[in-house]
């Protein structure tokens, strides 16, 4: 679970002052004196966006970092000065480390929710695996707890299940819920969903002890990068922005910073914060004097506020009564006959894209009219354009279980694909007919062999042709039956049927 | 049936079981593309009421989650390759008891494998889908006319139960089109979702009736809901190991165990003077049957055991099979998996199995073991 504070690592929170003081070591003599030194390092400028007034310090020997704002608080803030909202938060003993910005994050988004004029139960606070995620139990919002990274997708999926633009999602991330998630985050800006997300980006993950993630940036010690962190880590903001998201903004994650949060629960669409902070427990120890605004600054990324006006949010398109799937099956009457005693397989084979998946549906509906059952399977290689197509059909005078052919009564080559992929099965028939196009050097097989030019109607009519000859050869559906079927498909036109019918004339 | 008119059509199983989700009440698809569950996605976007297009399986299985949540009944369908990068979240959903349907259409493995070859390989993974042995309700379809009303259940006992369930499948049945009347099939009625009505604070696990908490979904103005995927407590708070979260993750077990009387569905065809039970299931269920016809036809007494709900294990099939001096066990896998699953790894005196991969059983393979070549 969470990780202890290390005993040498204490924090003393003064939030009605917005500062924080996070100090190693045994307590040392002159602390407040050494607050009041460092003051000067510590001012966040009035507008908040400008980073060349704002000074965060974690100094090398006392590992004390803070952060003042200048001038005076402002008026609204006495909840937060309290360090906690009534309203949306039932604790001011947030289960964090002492230091860690975690708590500024889950008091400001109480203060802003109030703010933004939600009220708890219109609230779903969707929460990732990571620190951050164990805030549930403080929160009188509905909480979801999920998975780590995946409380942007979880959050997405609870925006569009409600559908209401009264109610508010919150997802709670970390930056290492951010790089496993990044997908996520990606594809809630690309749709816009009408929520917020908040990533607490303490640059490592604190949970596990301190490794580095992908929005750490180049040069910050984690426990796995002790020389610094020899890669950049993802601009989040940039990424989101660019991928649609409306409403982005990057923040110090220090003093009250509930206004930009109202803000962003305000905006439409998918807003997305990312407060940076740092973990006491490991980035500030590992550290040291290191400045957050001179990390930010020196990793080339911005703090301040993207935005892209009057874009819609997604919302869900319900199609009430839609026609049943049964509607587009027609349905096929039995208006022809067949004197088929026993159950008959039949193989046909050809090259993608000549229609042998085609041919063969019109002689299973071409059967069905005859008052035959039918079975039909294809087989063809992924790539669905190229290579060998093959339908296997049984038409049967009973019902049919099992529609595999062992033994084939009848194969239909029309082309060198086609013969490629049957060649073994046709060397083993021991009987049955080969029916085979006539520019095709037939395989050794016990099967009797018909040689007939199916192509000559065009590659693309080749396997339809060949099942009008099975019908004319066999006598076994009628020609009637396959017009039939071929008209019910809408196919009249696209198949040059006169054209066939006279080529089968001599067919006896 | 006397009067009934015939409703003759040339159909594949993703229609009838796109068609039944509906009728039972799912709102939702949430799709990702892979074969062979493709014509699934295809047929539900003609469908379902609402779409949506996932950019991969994870994601899928978290917007489903929280759809879920908030009140709606999601269905996705994918193999086995989608299949593994939903587990993490089919578990989360299962902790946090969301009903919703995985249809798992399945292919040859492992791995990729082929995409547009059959197999029954999968069971064993379903077997250990979540993390603690915890069965999740499985239903299998063996004919066209499981597609319709195994879908139906399917729906059903997710959100009865508040859990996830697989309707599996494979390549054969969702993509083989058959001669099918639609006459044959029983009228779906649609899921009556009874959400929690009460007063008092709302406990999104306690141990309600049946050992089924009551459903409320989150953003409700009522009541504050709590859902989580860690170990928890009645009111769904994160707990260690504590004896209340104990019994809850206990509960979840029994919940299904429990209430399987309730979801038990196979298909049993006994032969009077028979001493031999072909038991099969899924797709391989096609070459029992015309197996076990072949047999009577030659005069040798043969019984049949479809199994279509598969996980948890019905205790009806060991009483059936334990009336029977041989049992031949038919699967399209390597390993008899399901034979493993019913028995561990030593097969009791009897039971002998007949499998195959890269290619359906034959009836003539269960004919040549029932009755010698």
């Amino acid at each position: 679970m969470r990780n202890e504070v290390p005993s040498e690592c204490k924090l003393v929170c003064i939030p009605d002052e917005h500062e924080m003081f996070v100090k190693a070591g045994r307590p040392r003599r002159g602390c407040q004196g050494m607050k009041k030194s460092l003051i000067s390092d510590c001012r966040l400028a009035e507008g908040r966006q400008g980073m060349s007034n704002q000074r965060l310090r974690v100094n090398a020997n006392s590992f004390a970092f803070r952060m003042r704002p200048q001038g005076s608080s402002r008026p609204d803030d006495a909840k937060h000065r309290q360090g906690m909202s009534t309203k949306f938060l039932n604790t001011t003993g947030l289960p964090y480390c002492k230091g860690c910005g975690h708590h500024l994050i889950a008091r400001n988004t109480a203060i802003a929710l109030e703010k933004s004029g939600f009220a708890p139960l219109d609230t779903i606070l969707v929460t990732d695996i990571g620190c951050h995620g164990i805030i549930d139990r403080c929160f009188n919002t509905h909480t979801v707890h999920g998975l780590h990274g995946r409380a942007a997708a979880l959050g997405a999926g609870i925006t569009l299940g409600l559908s209401d633009p009264k109610k508010k999602v919150v997802a709670f991330i970390g930056d290492g819920g951010a790089t496993i998630g990044l997908q996520h985050l990606l594809e809630a800006a690309r749709l816009n969903i009408n929520m917020t997300v908040i990533i607490h980006n303490n640059m490592l993950y604190g949970m596990t002890g301190g490794q580095a993630s992908g929005l750490t940036p180049c040069g910050f010690r984690t426990t796995i990068t002790p020389e610094g962190n020899p890669v950049a880590g993802y601009d989040i903001c940039a990424l989101a922005h660019t991928a649609g998201a409306p409403h982005v903004r990057r923040i110090i994650g220090v003093g009250d910073f509930s206004e930009e949060l109202t803000e962003a629960f305000k905006a439409d669409g998918l807003s997305l914060v990312e407060v940076v902070e740092i973990c006491p427990s490991y980035g500030a120890k590992l550290n040291p004097g290191t400045k957050l605004d001179t990390i930010i600054e020196a990793s080339g990324q911005k703090i301040g506020l993207w935005q892209t006006g009057n874009k819609d949010a997604y919302s869900l398109q319900c199609r009430e009564n839609l026609p049943s799937l049964f509607e587009k099956t027609p349905e096929i009457k039995v208006e022809f006959g067949s004197k088929l005693k026993r159950p008959f397989s039949i193989i046909l084979s050809g090259s993608a894209g000549e229609g042998v998946q085609l041919a063969s549906e019109l002689l299973a509906r071409a059967a069905i009219s005859s008052g035959l059952r039918v079975t039909k399977k294809g087989s063809y290689p992924v790539t669905v354009g190229v290579g060998f197509s093959t339908a296997e059909i049984i038409i049967s005078p009973r019902g049919i279980h099992f529609h595999g052919i062992s033994e084939p009564d009848l194969v239909i080559i029309t082309s060198k694909d086609g013969l490629r992929h049957n060649r073994k099965r046709i060397e083993a028939m021991k009987c049955g007919i080969l029916f085979i196009d006539e520019s095709l050097e037939p395989p050794e097989t016990a099967a009797e062999v018909v040689s007939h030019n199916f192509r000559g109607m065009g590659p693309r009519n080749a396997a339809i042709f060949a099942v009008f000859f099975f019908a004319r050869n066999s006598g076994l559906i009628s020609i009637s039956a396959m017009i039939k079927a071929i008209q019910d498909r809408g196919l009249a036109g696209k198949i040059p049927i006169e054209k066939m019918k006279k080529n089968l004339e001599g067919v006896v | 049936m006397p009067g009934r008119k015939d409703e003759l059509v040339l159909i594949d199983g993703s229609r009838i079981i796109i068609e039944a989700s509906v009728r039972a009440g799912a709102e939702i698809f949430v799709g990702y593309p892979i074969t062979p569950a493709n014509w699934l996605y295809l047929y539900a976007t003609q469908r379902f009421p609402i779409i949506l297009a996932a950019p991969d399986e994870i994601t899928t299985l978290q917007w489903m989650a929280g759809l879920s949540a908030a009140g709606k009944t999601p269905v996705t369908a994918t193999s086995f390759p989608g299949f593994a990068l939903m587990k993490e979240s089919i578990n989360m959903a299962f902790m946090m008891e969301l009903p919703m349907v995985i249809i798992l259409a399945q292919r040859l493995g492992p791995s990729t494998g082929s995409a547009t070859c059959g197999a029954q390989g999968d069971l064993l993974l379903l077997r250990g889908l979540i993390s603690g042995g915890h069965p999740v309700p499985t239903l299998c379809i063996s004919d066209l006319d499981d597609c319709w009303n195994l879908s139906a259940s399917a729906v059903s006992i997710a959100c009865k139960l508040r859990t996830p369930v697989v309707l599996l499948t494979s390549k054969e049945m969702v993509m083989t089109l058959r001669s099918f009347d639609l006459s044959d099939l029983s009228p779906i009625d649609p899921i009556q979702h009874r959400f929690y009505s009460g007063e008092a604070a709302y406990l999104p696990y306690a141990d309600d009736q049946n050992r089924v908490p009551a459903f409320l979904p989150v953003g409700n103005n009522r009541h504050q809901v709590r859902l989580t995927s860690s170990t928890h407590d009645t009111r769904g708070l994160l707990q260690h190991s504590t004896d209340e979260a104990m019994a809850n993750t206990r509960r979840l077990q029994e919940k299904i165990v429990g209430n399987l009387p309730d979801f038990t569905y196979y298909e049993l065809d006994e032969m009077e003077g028979s001493d031999t039970l072909i038991f099969s299931y899924g797709i391989s269920s096609a070459a029992a049957r015309e197996a076990v016809r072949l047999l009577r036809e030659k005069g040798i007494a043969v019984s049949l055991l479809i199994g279509k709900t598969l996980l948890p294990a019905p205790p009806e099939y060991f009483t059936i099979l334990d009336k029977y001096e041989r049992v031949i066990i038919a699967e399209e896998n390597l390993s008899a998996q399901y034979c493993e699953i019913l028995f561990g790894g030593r097969k009791p005196a009897g039971i002998s199995t007949v499998g195959s991969i890269g290619k359906m059983i034959t009836p003539r393979a269960l004919v040549e073991e029932v009755a010698g070549a």
